[in-house]
């Protein structure tokens, strides 16, 4: 599903052809980000609570073994068979065999990044069993044969009408029909038929407890409880960074993830999974897929603290402007960037660079990680493996080149304002990158340099 | 190796030196008007809240707005008729035709707006999801002020399942637009008993 012919830059100017469409995009995300402002202030101790939410997490990296030990152990004792899968293709082998097992043709999914990371749906369709992601922004996304944009809001990149023409083609509705609420009734009434029939439901996981063994999902749609108390089988899939030590813990992050991810103060549904029901199978497949290799990376671990809220996508001033699927990677945005060159140093080269660095994202982080910083620090290792674009390579030497000499430093400048005084035309042409959405500006008669030559005697005196 | 002592050996090998765990005694909430902080919030949310004396009450309110000759089911035989006492026996599908459900929670958080339901007052744990409109009863004595009380009184919990719920299922998937009754209930309404 994901393209990445083409990298974020070339996609995101794909992106900003329609100015009304992305006005409309980059509003709806600053929305969303001001809700979280509002909640978050509603908290005295908002920013104490972070701190706390920080070091839980800290602690969970550094006993990231035992917990993982002691989650298994008390997972057992409940009655759910534990699965290890190292990666993307052990993940999905592992879950077609409970299937295949069962002999289940069908399944229906709530939202799940991870299965998304791991291709479960298209893995799971070549060998026969269908697949439903009951998410309504992810069934959107699905019908439409397209990976979610974000995390949180999966199709918050489509205006109605697209969806409603999306209805139309694939499940009937009446053309023309986008008032959300008609086409929300209609995918409920829908999916209602999809989650009473079908036998097995796969969940995410947002908190695995390791002290008790249970694990907590939250929706806002119950998607994930319709698909769970219905099934025989059900399964959930997590990667190994989501353990937290005890129960307690709980009540920091829910007080966190909703305020940061919609401004809500909880979501609607924070349901937490212990034990089978009678009669039915629960298995959980924990998953590594990269996470223990950026444990390893001092400069990068902290981006495993993450609790997929999507503050920093929606106050990213280039994810509002760029949309989530010119990052070409499931997690976009300022997290997706500083988690996608672990997995794929080469192929991802380009996403940390797509940043102003402004440090927006770090001061919504709800666990404090430090995502500008590690943007930054990513540039430097993507250049000193060989990774970054070759035109990036030529600018950064030229510039190193042109800094380090003084002489080469001041006749560069002078040429440059040259350039802009008399010949503006040989730089404001589509040749040069920095002309693109700007107007050059005009250039000063003179640098400083020249100006303090001029102005400053031997001695020190000024002359003016 | 095998995959699961592969994954534990890196970890360990990987994992950075020790942090210890963060305090959490100063996170307390403010015990002051707390049903009327639980009325203002839960409404916000776009919930339904309502103090009532007692089930009869609850029964009377509900039986104004619901079709009794449509499927009424609840947890508590006190609720009287025309409720049906549902089974925790039952095929969970069974119960797709349910237009009410009526359960009691074991608290409430103010801050939030919340309530937690252990699977035992759920009667089956499909109830609170599949219904098309859900009430739950809460004593007032049982609201508590943050999370952190409430998980302080839920403690270990010997439930297979159980979940806070705050306010009817929703979606806002399609341009922001808030729409109720995603899969879950369209309305929620939490009774408070004096």
């Amino acid at each position: 599903m994901e393209k990445a012919t083409k990298d974020h830059a070339a996609l995101a100017e794909a992106f900003n052809r329609d100015e009304e469409h992305v006005n409309w995009h980059d509003g709806a995300l600053w929305w969303i980000r001001q809700k979280r402002d509002i909640a978050a202030k509603n908290i005295p101790e908002w920013e104490q609570l972070r701190e706390t939410a920080s070091r839980i997490k800290s602690n969970v990296l550094a006993n990231l073994h035992d917990y993982l030990l002691e989650f298994e152990a008390n997972l057992t004792k409940n009655g759910v068979t534990v699965h290890w899968a190292a990666d993307a293709e052990e993940h999905n082998r592992i879950v077609y065999s409970i299937l295949k097992a069962k002999e289940i043709t069908q399944m229906i999914k709530s939202k799940s990044m991870l299965t998304e990371e791991c291709h479960l749906n298209e893995y799971l369709i070549e060998r026969g069993i269908d697949v439903i992601n009951s998410d309504l922004g992810e069934y959107i996304q699905q019908l439409d044969n397209e990976p979610p944009s974000h995390i949180v809001l999966p199709c918050i990149h489509k205006r109605k009408e697209e969806i409603g023409e999306i209805f139309h083609e694939h499940l009937g509705t009446e053309k023309g029909v986008s008032d959300p609420t008609t086409l929300t009734r209609f995918a409920r009434w829908h999916l209602r038929d999809a989650f009473i029939s079908r036998r097995a439901a796969l969940t995410g996981v947002n908190f695995a407890v390791a002290e008790t063994g249970e694990y907590v999902v939250c929706t806002n749609e119950g998607n994930a409880d319709m698909g769970a108390h219905l099934s025989d089988i059900q399964i959930a899939s997590m990667g190994i960074e989501k353990i937290i030590p005890k129960k307690e813990h709980l009540g920091v992050f829910l007080r966190l993830l909703a305020r940061s991810a919609t401004g809500q103060p909880i979501t609607i549904y924070s349901s937490h999974f212990k034990k089978p029901r009678p009669g039915q199978e629960m298995h959980l497949v924990l998953v590594d897929l990269g996470r223990s290799r950026q444990l390893g990376r001092p400069d990068f671990r902290d981006s495993l603290k993450c609790i997929k809220c999507g503050a920093c996508m929606n106050t990213c001033p280039v994810y509002r402007k760029s949309g989530g699927l010119s990052y070409h990677n499931t997690i976009s945005g300022p997290i997706g960037a500083i988690l996608a060159p672990n997995l794929d140093m080469k192929r991802h080269a380009d996403l940390p660079f797509a940043s102003t660095l402004c440090g927006s994202c770090s001061n919504v982080c709800p666990v404090k990680i430090n995502i500008h910083d590690q943007l930054y620090q990513w540039r430097q290792v993507i250049v000193q493996e060989g990774y970054a674009a070759n035109t990036k390579v030529l600018g950064m030497k030229a510039m190193a080149w042109t800094l380090s000499s003084p002489g080469s430093y001041s006749t560069i400048g002078r040429a440059g304002r040259w350039v802009l005084n008399n010949i503006p035309f040989a730089v404001n042409n589509k040749f040069n990158p920095w002309y693109k959405q700007r107007e050059m500006p005009d250039g000063p008669k003179e640098s400083f340099g020249e100006w303090y030559a001029k102005n400053q005697g031997d001695n020190g005196s000024e002359k003016v | 190796m095998s995959t699961r002592e592969s994954i534990l050996a890196a970890v360990l090998k990987n994992q950075p030196p020790a942090s210890p765990l963060p305090d959490l005694s100063f996170l307390k909430g403010n015990r002051q008007n707390l049903v009327s902080t639980y009325q203002a919030v839960f409404t916000s949310i776009g919930g339904n809240v309502f103090v009532v004396d007692d089930l009869a009450a609850v029964n009377a309110r509900l039986l104004e707005n619901f079709d009794p000759t449509k499927r009424l089911v609840t947890t508590l035989p006190d609720l009287g008729e025309p409720f049906e006492v549902l089974s925790k026996m039952a095929n969970p599908r069974t119960f797709n035709d349910v237009e009410l459900a009526v359960i009691e929670a074991q608290l409430a958080v103010a801050e939030n707006g919340a309530v937690w339901l252990p699977e035992h007052r759920m009667g089956q744990r499909i109830i609170p999801y599949i219904c098309q409109h859900l009430a739950v009863v809460v004593r007032a004595e049982t609201i508590v002020p943050t999370l952190h009380e409430a998980y302080a009184q839920i403690g270990p919990g010997d439930y297979g399942f159980g979940a806070f719920i705050g306010g009817p299922s929703k979606t806002a998937d399609i341009e922001q637009a808030l729409v109720m009754g995603a899969h879950g209930p369209i309305t929620m309404t939490v009774f408070i008993l004096q």
